[in-house]
């Protein structure tokens, strides 16, 4: 972890304008997340890098809400990425998150993760350290656009196939922030069924993540059956963008098609 | 204020998925998988997303429960050991070692499973032993 994000969360510790630092922690081999609030512990702070660039990375966010729910008057420091950004504008605007108790300290994907991740936009606007990537355009969203429609069909058919629902899917998702969730509504989803009605689970969910998910891919990589998830949230993404103009996530102020609150 | 994370593994199968347990002030609040462990690299099945549940369970066991004809009676650690073991000594006295079978579980650790197997070998001399992954 650069030295840079670490004096940077020093200071806000020592001029307390943070209750604490939520980011990753590095011991014995392993990565975890971890609220850092005493400066002494920031020396096993880590970026999420184990192997290669980000494959240690979690739904900070989600744990930043957890945090905001049960301390609503402390503020928070964040370890962010490009997607965490871009989920930290919708929390806003869903109300999950209040921008004015969270600090985000950005840190840029390297190239390679990047590149992987077909990101849009791999660095945050809020860059601590870092370099600020360029745009990945999807070569898989690509691949199923060329494809016919019954073979789509029939292409996701097959990996849903494959489905176990450990739903684990949603249950990493830092933008999954409902109380109740379709996916277990018995009236909507027959429950003892391996796999999960198919493909109505998986584009139930699907449907769900329009104007919500932020590409960060913690989903497919949570999935013991490599369904690539990631490609079919890009894809719904993308339609998002055609048809209402709007892409999750880039922007505070623009008000979201699927959200009724009104941007101050 | 203490959040942190407990890396542990998962106690359902002999899978040994690393999973991290979330603490916020603490109380347990979330799993997760853990994205370091080679066993399962950030992955976990329906059972392992759901361990902190269990184990905050208000009908989860405590205490051990002595059977009576037709109820469970709950017993002091002490009681229930004195029981088990006068109760195998008159079995194994009256049909012999071979009467005694001793199924052990995944959910142990290899340690565990070593004793509970010297166990049945030495001190009961049977060689009645097996685990519930073949049941």
């Amino acid at each position: 972890m650069s030295q840079k994000i670490r004096e940077h969360v020093q200071k806000l510790l020592a001029e307390k304008k943070i209750k604490g630092f939520l980011g990753l922690r590095e011991e014995n081999g392993h990565i975890f997340p971890h609220l850092f609030c005493d400066p002494e512990e920031l020396k096993h702070l880590s970026s999420g890098d184990k192997r290669k660039p980000g494959d240690a990375r979690y739904p900070l966010n989600q744990i930043l809400i957890r945090l905001a729910i049960e301390y609503p008057q402390e503020t928070f420091a964040v370890l962010i990425r490009g997607c965490d950004e871009r989920g930290l504008s919708e929390l806003f605007k869903w109300k999950q998150l209040l921008k004015e108790r969270v600090i985000p300290i950005g840190i840029g994907c390297p190239d390679e993760l990047a590149k992987a991740c077909e990101c849009e936009k791999p660095f945050p606007d809020c860059l601590v350290d870092g370099p600020k990537g360029e745009k990945t355009d999807s070569q898989k969203v690509a691949h199923i656009n060329q494809m016919a429609i019954e073979d789509r069909l029939r292409l996701w058919k097959k990996e849903f196939d494959r489905c176990i629902k450990c739903l684990g899917c949603r249950n990493v998702c830092p933008m999954c922030f409902c109380k109740q969730c379709t996916l277990e509504e018995a009236n909507l989803i027959d429950t003892g069924e391996i796999p999960p009605a198919n493909p109505s689970f998986h584009l139930v969910r699907a449907i769900h993540m329009a104007g919500r998910c932020i590409d960060c891919g913690l989903c497919e990589e949570a999935c013991p059956a490599g369904i690539p998830l990631r490609t079919l949230y890009k894809k719904v993404a993308d339609i998002v963008s055609e048809e209402f103009g709007y892409k999750t996530g880039f922007s505070e102020d623009e008000k979201s098609p699927f959200n009724i609150i009104e941007v101050k | 204020m203490e959040f942190r994370t407990v890396l542990t593994t998962c106690p359902y199968c002999g899978c040994g998925c690393g999973l991290l347990l979330e603490v916020l002030d603490g109380k347990l609040i979330g799993t997760l998988p853990s994205k370091t462990s080679p066993v399962n690299e950030g992955k976990l099945c329906v059972k392992g997303w759901t361990v902190h549940e269990f184990v905050i369970s208000p009908n989860r066991l405590t205490k051990p429960l002595v059977r009576q004809a037709e109820t469970f009676d709950e017993s002091s650690w002490d009681r229930a050991l004195d029981l088990a073991a006068t109760r195998l000594k008159e079995i194994k006295g009256k049909y012999g070692p071979d009467s005694i079978a001793v199924l052990t579980s995944a959910k142990c650790t290899n340690e565990e499973n070593y004793l509970l197997q010297k166990f049945t070998r030495a001190a009961i001399g049977t060689n009645n032993i097996d685990h519930c992954a073949r049941l």
